[in-house]
């Protein structure tokens, strides 16, 4: 592998726990000098959504269902342990008294660090969304040679 | 030249990190920033990370339980 300290990850997965463990390691890689990528796609899509509860968008009947069902990233529920949604607020919680930065502070600290956010093109079709739908710090809508030609010679990881 | 000052003694790895860098880039050049941090991988990253970007460590001081870096932005 080339010596290029380059991250990418591929946030595939909607949980609070695994976007936790995703914006962790993106955020510590651009902390130190790391150039890093986010390619969310699929249940990760939550993550970048404008709207971080839950919200009748996107279009189509069963888009919009989805979309309001799911939420944003406000609402992402934990992988172990949810609770019917209790846990994140509880787990957030534990994190704020235990200094541990929260999901939010995260995903800022990623934004103000100048990790690349980059949404998939195929689950915004899917979802029904659209661009006015997304954070507006997403940088581009891209598909896989997009996102193969800038994760190009550095690491990738999927979560 | 102003002197600014970070203490993430009661950080925890990414913010550690990621707060010395945020603090960097707010500051002006020539300006200096003094971080107190504990010791283990703050210590060890924090200098190794601004020194790469091209800032100027100016000295790095045991205080004991944690230490103080002083880092002059490029």
């Amino acid at each position: 592998m080339a010596n290029v300290k380059k991250l990418s990850i591929i946030c595939f997965s909607g949980e609070f726990d695994k976007a936790v463990a995703a914006l962790t390691m993106a955020t510590g890689a651009a902390a130190v000098n790391w150039e890093v990528n986010l390619f969310f796609t699929f249940w990760g899509f939550n993550i970048i959504k404008k709207k971080g509860g839950h919200a009748l968008i996107g279009t189509g009947f069963l888009a919009r269902a989805f979309n309001l069902i799911m939420g944003g990233r406000k609402s992402l529920p934990l992988s172990r342990l949810n609770f019917g949604g209790f846990s994140p607020g509880l787990m957030t919680g534990m994190m704020r008294s235990q200094n541990v930065a929260t999901l939010e502070e995260l995903y800022q600290a990623a934004k103000d660090l100048g990790v690349n956010l980059y949404a998939c093109e195929m689950s915004m079709n899917i979802f029904g969304m659209k661009r006015e739908n997304l954070d507006p710090s997403v940088k581009e809508v891209i598909g896989v040679p997009a996102f193969l030609k800038y994760s190009e010679d550095g690491q990738t990881i999927f979560i | 030249m102003d002197v600014h000052t970070l203490d993430i003694t009661e950080e925890h790895c990414p913010m550690t990190f990621v707060k010395a860098k945020l603090a960097l880039a707010k500051i002006s050049s020539g300006d200096v920033l003094e971080v107190t941090l504990k010791g283990g991988e703050p210590l060890e990253n924090v200098p190794k990370s601004a020194a790469e970007e091209g800032h100027t460590i100016l000295s790095i001081k045991n205080e004991g339980n944690f230490h103080i870096i002083k880092i002059e932005k490029k």
